[in-house]
């Protein structure tokens, strides 16, 4: 064996590059370590460690934000400005999931460490897979995610409800994985293939491929191996015809899980797809533009329709998931002609997070000794006992629905504006009949809170509240604050989404 | 842009949005009152100095006064919030100042559950409709309506009458497509145009060299007629305004039907005619037939057959946006410039009924006309003050409304003969059920039921706190109607200007 190949190859390694991912990855060991060091009875502290933690890296990283394009580890990977953005995505999400995590477990017979250990792994690993420009690296990264996730879903181990989810995670997410992987070996079977144009060895590698691709804008294989890929990831971010899993999973999971599955997971599902869609499966618009149309609309269609009969709060929002994603392929759809529509889509996932995590935190307050049951009916009279939740909540549905002055409405608006421009009218149509059904359901949540006298809140509510600490009151507070003020006022990040 | 140092739209703005804020974090009670009254007279102050200074003003492009505007990050994607004012703007800002005085010296003086929520919601709602005369820019323009739009649903769900859940429901649904539509229209206007920017004198001046091509201007007018159409309950899309009126709280009653739902019409006026003159002259037609059979005719006739006074008054003020419409209909300089005096003239007055229907209410325990009668022995000033009312909503001279119905007719006979007569009968159908309601009310001998709440709570005379924001309206209402040059002149400068777009549609 030569070693200069080996040695060639490392000096391609910049681990400087992922210190984010680095740091998360050790933060995450060391809480292990502290569980087996530290007497039981500072095993309190552990969480409160993870989350000064991460907060630390997040400064860390809102420090170092202005990164211009740059390669690292021989093309694996790419770090970009926008690159930098999904890093603090997916930081603050796994942030707010340990902060609504520690409420959750308090009083739940659970192993606690564990649960924020995972959450970081999943975090950084979904760090690098939107990084990543080589489908190895990627599905490395995808599969390290989606097992992180399996075990994240059946974590209330005592409730049969949990242990269903995560049993359907697990057998769809495998399907999942499965025929993405099934995609990518055509993929990088036929772009080697000799008797082929432009064939080449680096199929694996996003430029690569793409490079084949568009010698060979026609061939059957290609394109069914696109659609695999594109099948793989419609499961990950929810998009109909592989919701399926989607209702039962997000009742059984945890809250903070449903959370994280709801906002990370998707975000980046998504951030791959434009990823593809933009740079990779080009030559392919004839196929890919037609697919994503007819799964926005009828992601959008489905679930609005679906959630619109939901009593249970975790399956309406988990449905009403499922329609965001559809708005946000609306604009994906457009990504390859459109410029501005990536921005569109990052804007409305950052807009989406702060919503989600608001109402999430909510709803893991309320949560009763069952966190699978939370229905409507628990949220009567939320406004008079606790004003300062009903509010949080408000804000949180009012920027999902949509309405000015939340944040949610410019999202809305960046996808309408692309959507017009690439054509999508009749895709518009169903868009606005989504929006106009989804108010019906919010308003309904937001009713039950504010217009009903009775009130159906548990005495335990009250001792969640406080038990929750500053910390959560800080992040819902903040949640809420940032949902209105991203409304009217983008500064900074609307010109970095706008170039 | 000229940057002025002191910028009086938006304190106008500022103002209710602060002091809602502060009411939110927690200021004592006392305060609550006195930051309240502040929040609500400024504008109306602000609105009264525009008006007395828009005429010595140093004027911009388009006849625009007072810009300023302010970077919010979307610079690139031509959003921003610029504030200004023309001659159709200003009667409305000036409409919004002081309706929004008057309903909130009303609510102040209410005895409403939860005061503190009801008032930040108001001045949301205030801070709303200052926010959407004074936006040059449409992405503003559109922001600030649904910024006072959502308050609506929410006070009419908690303080709301009967029917209130179901009420709320209805209108935001009803509300929620019309804004969905109109937004999909002012996104039409945007992406087509080519201009990247959502400023209106920026769209204007693209649109004026470079105008949309036919089919687009006809599909685009189309989706803001039946959007904006909703939102003033055009025929047969009105029936959320009679339910909703009648369980709403009577300051969101005022707020909304004086105010808000001019939201619709100014965009037209403001927004569709000027870009779209093609498209506006398409749609006139059906419009003007619509308009004049359906909420004129129809709704007038359903408005007689009412006996929930509140309902009526929200059947009513369905009806005279028939009389908007058809000036928007017709086109010419007359009827746009009678539409915009309408608009200002209807607003004071239909916020008059709402609040003095309250007064009564308060007074006889009941909307329904069949159970009231001889109410002007115990409050000879309530009546007096309600006759006066009825007779500016009928369009007496003497009264604004006069002013706005009166061009329309003229600018409608050179549009159809035949939809003059239709529409002059709708004068003749308010006559009667204004009069016979306020016949039925407060004169007559006393019913049973009257007699029987009056003997157990005897019915005082209208107080000074409700008086003053009565007052307030109806000395709007007589100034404008006696004076109408005040606004007249204005209005008539900026429809003048415009580049040969509002010619008479045939």
């Amino acid at each position: 064996m030569d070693f200069n190949v080996l040695r060639d190859l490392a000096a391609g390694n910049s681990w400087w590059a992922i210190w984010p991912e680095l740091s998360l990855g050790c933060l995450a060991l060391f809480l292990l370590v502290l569980e087996t060091v530290l007497p039981k009875s500072a095993h309190e502290r552990i969480p409160t460690v993870s989350i000064a933690g991460q907060l630390a890296i997040l400064v860390a990283l809102l420090a170092n934000l202005g990164t211009a394009n740059r390669e690292s580890f021989d093309g694996l990977l790419v770090q970009s400005p926008l690159g930098q953005l999904m890093r603090v995505f997916f930081l603050v999400s796994s942030i707010l999931v340990s902060i609504l995590g520690r409420v959750s477990l308090a009083g739940r017979k659970a192993p606690k460490v564990e649960f924020h250990h995972i959450v970081l792994v999943v975090a950084a690993s979904m760090m690098l897979l939107v990084q990543s420009r080589n489908f190895v690296m990627l599905f490395v990264a995808l599969e390290t995610v989606t097992v992180g996730l399996y075990i994240l879903v059946s974590y209330y181990r005592s409730s049969p409800r949990t242990l269903e989810a995560g049993l359907k995670y697990l057998i769809l997410g495998a399907l999942s994985s499965a025929l993405l992987l099934f995609g990518i070996v055509l993929l990088y079977g036929v772009s080697g293939s000799p008797g082929l144009v432009g064939r080449t060895g680096a199929g694996m590698y996003f430029p690569g491929l793409a490079a084949f691709l568009d010698a060979n804008p026609h061939n059957f294989m290609a394109a069914a191996g696109i659609v695999l890929v594109l099948s793989g990831l419609a499961f990950k971010i929810g998009a109909v015809p592989f919701q399926i899993w989607i209702p039962d999973v997000y009742q059984g999971a945890p809250t903070p899980v449903t959370a994280f599955l709801a906002v990370a997971s998707k975000a980046a599902g998504f951030v791959v797809l434009l990823v593809l869609v933009t740079q990779v499966f080009l030559p392919y618009g004839w196929l890919v533009a037609p697919i994503l149309t007819l799964m926005a609309g009828a992601s959008i269609l489905f679930g609005n329709l679906a959630a619109l009969k939901q009593n249970n709060v975790k399956r309406l929002i988990g449905l009403s998931g499922v329609s965001h994603a559809g708005f946000m392929l609306l604009a994906v759809a457009s990504a390859a002609y459109v410029p501005g529509a990536v921005g569109a889509v990052y804007f409305y996932l950052i807009a989406y997070l702060i919503a989600s995590f608001a109402v999430f935190g909510v709803m893991t307050v309320l949560a009763g000794p069952d966190d699978s049951v939370q229905e409507l009916g628990d949220y009567c009279g939320l406004a008079k006992e606790a004003p300062f939740l009903a509010g949080v909540l408000a804000c949180g549905l009012g920027s999902l629905a949509g309405i000015p002055p939340f944040a949610g409405f410019m999202g809305k608006l960046f996808v309408f504006t692309v959507a017009f421009k690439a054509g999508h009218y009749g895709l518009l149509a169903v868009a606005i009949f989504g929006v106009v059904i989804s108010i019906y359901y919010y308003f309904g949540w937001i009713r039950a809170a504010y217009f009903s006298d009775e009130a159906a809140l548990s005495a335990q509510t009250a001792s969640r509240l406080a038990g929750g600490g500053t910390a959560l009151r800080v992040s819902l507070a903040a949640l809420a604050a940032a949902s209105i003020i991203l409304g009217f006022y983008q500064g900074p990040l609307g010109r970095l989404l706008s170039r | 842009m000229s940057n002025l140092s002191f910028d009086p739209l938006l304190l106008a703005v500022a103002a209710p949005l602060a002091v809602a804020a502060a009411i939110a974090v927690g200021v004592p009670k006392r305060l609550v009152v006195k930051l309240a009254y502040a929040g609500f007279a400024v504008p109306a102050l602000v609105a009264l100095y525009a008006w007395w200074s828009f005429g010595a003003a140093a004027k911009e492009a388009h006849g625009y006064a007072f810009l300023t505007s302010y970077p919010t990050g979307l610079g690139a994607l031509g959003i921003g919030l610029k504030l200004g004012l023309n001659g159709i703007s200003l009667p409305l800002f000036v409409l919004a100042g002081i309706v929004g005085l008057a309903a909130g010296l009303f609510a102040l003086q209410s005895n409403a559950s939860r005061m503190k929520t009801y008032l930040l919601l108001l001045l949301v709602m205030q801070a709303g409709l200052m926010g959407m005369f004074a936006s040059v820019d449409v992405f503003f323009f559109y922001f600030f309506h649904e910024l006072a739009l959502v308050p609506t649903f929410i006070m009419v769900g908690i303080w709301g009458g009967r029917d209130r859940s179901y009420a709320a429901m209805t209108m935001t649904i009803y509300l929620t497509i019309g804004a969905m539509l109109s937004l999909l229209g002012l996104i039409a206007i945007y992406v087509k145009s080519g201009a990247t920017s959502f400023d209106l004198m920026v769209l204007r001046d693209t649109l004026a060299s470079r105008p949309l091509g036919e089919v687009a201007q006809k599909h685009i007018f189309g989706l803001l007629l039946f959007g904006f159409g909703i939102l003033v309950s055009l025929w047969p899309f009105h029936s959320w305004a009679p339910l909703g009126y009648g369980a709403a709280p009577s300051s969101a009653a005022m707020l909304h039907a004086g105010v808000l739902k001019k939201f619709g019409l100014y965009g037209l006026v403001q927004i569709a005619l000027p870009l779209l003159p093609f498209g506006a002259s398409q749609w006139g037609h059906g419009l003007a037939v619509v308009a004049g059979v359906g909420n004129v005719v129809v709704i007038g006739l359903v408005t007689m057959a009412q006996r929930d006074l509140k309902q009526m008054v929200g059947y009513s003020s369905v009806m005279h946006m028939g009389y908007a419409f058809l000036g928007i209909a017709v086109g010419s300089v007359l009827g746009v410039g009678g539409v915009v005096m309408l608009m200002v003239a209807h607003g004071l007055s239909v916020a008059l009924l709402f609040l003095l229907s309250t007064s009564v209410y308060h007074r006889t325990n009941t909307f329904d006309l069949h159970q009231m009668g001889g109410l002007s022995q115990k409050a000879p000033v309530l009546t007096a003050l309600f006759v006066t009312a009825t007779f500016a909503s009928i369009g007496l001279p003497g009264f604004a409304n006069f002013w706005g119905e009166l061009p329309i007719f003229f600018a409608l006979w050179g549009f159809s003969h035949t939809l003059t007569l239709v529409a002059l009968t709708g004068t003749i159908i308010s006559a009667v059920y204004g009069l016979r309601a306020a016949a039925r009310i407060f004169f007559g001998p006393q019913t049973e039921a009257f007699a029987r709440y009056a003997a157990h709570k005897a019915p005082t005379d209208i107080a000074w706190s409700e008086r003053l924001p009565a007052l307030i309206l109806i000395a709007a209402l007589l100034f404008v109607g006696i004076w109408p040059r005040s606004l007249s002149s204005g209005i008539n400068r900026a429809l003048e200007g415009e580049p040969a777009a509002l010619v008479a549609s045939r």
